[in-house]
């Protein structure tokens, strides 16, 4: 039996997320598919095609694939469902999304946000914010899974020359439609890819000062820029930042949490990075137990520093 | 309009909780235990709908033991009219507790049903979803605004990247992320009339449910520690230690 990895792509190319995922698939071993369902979406095919260890990219292409409605999409997984042994959605907004749309209809459990492939039916993920790993296995005879990225390393996104075979659409439900999007625009790289991220807390005491301060940061060392829940809350970073259980898991190279006390919840979602700095003038604050490199510190002071410094 | 707020009764988000000895689970014996969060933001969503006129009748439903009246009472404390308890002590894993809501859905016919996103002992994030599947309703999940006008639902999402906003035929079903509203806080003649709401209770097999879990959990560890690292004086030192020692710039 063969694994289906859903693509996470623009319709132009593939993201990130998607390198993870195959990598997870590669590990519930067997060939590995991935599907791209978009509109003009060939050239997201192609690019699928060449990533290292996919034997085979199916092209679903039509208006009703074009926004990732979760109806649709879960459809026209289902309608190809019966090939796989194993299902793999980044565990990403869209791939949580749709996942548990397909697993339903199949009547199969769904794993969610797995870490670690143990062997072909046994995953591991985190439960609880990530302060336990459950061990779980599946009796279910497809897995549907949702994959935390940073759990996985990306498969190279070149070598690989898979066949592109284009497949029926699926209809659309005609019961949910797109009606628009507000999307942040910026040069940062993505956040749940990007390989140094500085995030900023409630510290930074407005929205002004989180820019003022943090922006020069990002931008010296190409960073994309998070945020600690309270610091969203407070309306000092758009809602998109928050890195924490409920926000975005990341696990960059390198994590610099400036003025960021450090709650579970947020440790929960960067606790993986490889390189934790923490700047804070708190010496109890819980981020310094996780931190690589602590600095007791102004951030105000601090991070301009630092900028000068690097 | 009836809208259906399914909620679940969790550890408190406040407790850190243990792993067990044995591997077998976590402690969650005498911790304090509360409704899920992100169904606390769905009763208060339900409940302003029915303030604004748009829903009649709010509906609580929790799936899972005795002691989950307690959450059904909380649920009616914001502002629910009345609440059912699907009552078993099996565990419940999501597919089930869907397949359980279906099964209310078909009965109460509500034109919504709210519900968190995830909950935040298994953080599964399924359940929303697979009950829109099964019933065959459209979904909107992570709703950070939520307008309801001549049958259709139009949800704002939050999405990686920033907002998505789609549009919906009723029924539907819709998952709360974390800035939908605040909730309220339940005053004590809240708590009182709570008290006296109707709560019936109904058994998973007089719904026809077979709620058996279909994944095992082999064990539960702990996480990986991360060691506390060094603390450095000054910014040079940071710099230099990032440079030369973890060279990650």
């Amino acid at each position: 039996m063969a694994a289906l990895v859903i693509a996470e792509h623009d319709n132009a190319g593939i993201k990130a997320a998607t390198l993870n995922t195959v990598t997870a698939a590669i590990a519930c071993g067997g060939d590995v598919h991935v599907l791209v369902a978009g509109e003009n979406a060939a050239a997201a095919a192609e690019a699928a095609a060449k990533i290292a260890g996919v034997a085979k990219v199916l092209l679903a292409d039509s208006a009703a694939l074009a926004h990732g409605l979760a109806e649709n999409l879960a459809a026209q997984v289902i309608a190809i469902a019966g090939n796989y042994s194993h299902i793999l959605f980044p565990a990403t907004a869209s791939g949580k999304n749709t996942a548990p749309r397909v697993a339903a209809k199949l009547d199969v459990a769904q794993v969610s946000d797995i870490t670690k492939v143990v062997a072909a039916d046994t995953f591991e993920r985190p439960i609880y914010a990530g302060n336990a790993i459950a061990t779980v296995q599946s009796a279910d005879a497809v897995k549907v899974i949702t994959v935390r990225t940073t759990g996985f390393d990306a498969a190279a996104a070149t070598g690989g020359s898979a066949s592109v075979e284009k497949i029926d659409a699926a209809a659309d439900s005609g019961k949910s439609r797109f009606v628009g999007q507000e999307i942040a625009k910026n040069d940062r790289p993505e956040l749940t890819a990007a390989k140094i991220i500085v995030s900023g807390g409630r510290a930074l005491g407005s929205a002004e000062k989180f820019q003022e301060v943090m922006t020069p940061l990002a931008d010296k060392l190409g960073a994309a820029i998070g945020a600690s829940r309270a610091a969203v809350d407070a309306g000092y970073a758009a809602n998109d930042l928050q890195v924490g259980q409920t926000g975005k898991i990341v696990a960059p190279q390198l994590y610099i949490a400036a003025g960021i006390s450090g709650a579970i919840q947020h440790l929960a979602g960067m606790k993986d990075s490889k390189v934790i700095v923490a700047i804070n003038k708190d010496p109890e604050a819980p981020i310094f137990s996780v931190a690589d490199y602590g600095l007791e510190a102004d951030l105000f002071t601090a991070v301009p520093e630092l900028v000068k410094a690097l | 309009m009836k809208a259906l707020v399914p909620v679940k009764r969790v550890v408190d988000y406040n407790v850190k909780v243990r792993v067990k000895s044995d591997n077998t689970g976590v402690d969650i014996a005498n911790v304090k235990m509360s409704m899920n969060p992100f169904d606390e933001i769905a009763v208060e969503e339900a409940v302003r709908l029915k303030e604004k006129g748009v829903v009649t009748e709010v509906i609580a439903v929790s799936c899972g033991v005795t002691a989950c009246q307690e959450t059904l009472r909380t649920a009616m404390a914001i502002g629910a009219d009345r609440a059912i308890l699907v009552e078993t002590s099996e565990e419940l894993q999501p597919l089930a507790v869907a397949k359980l809501l279906k099964a209310l859905v078909d009965k109460e016919q509500p034109g919504l049903i709210i519900l968190g996103k995830q909950a935040i002992d298994d953080d599964c994030n399924q359940t929303g979803q697979m009950l829109a599947a099964l019933a065959d309703l459209p979904q909107a999940t992570f709703a950070s605004k939520v307008e309801v006008a001549d049958g259709k639902a139009q949800v704002t999402r939050e999405v990686d990247g920033g907002l998505e906003t789609i549009a919906l035929s009723l029924p539907a079903v819709i998952t709360t992320d974390l800035r939908l509203n605040e909730p309220r806080y339940v005053t004590l003649p809240n708590i009182m009339k709570a008290k006296k709401k109707q709560l019936d209770t109904v058994k998973p097999e007089e719904l026809g449910v077979d709620v058996a879990p279909r994944l095992k959990t082999l064990k539960v560890t702990e996480p990986p520690k991360r060691g506390a690292g060094v603390k450095v004086p000054d910014v040079a030192t940071l710099v230099d230690k990032l440079k030369n020692e973890a060279k990650v710039i």
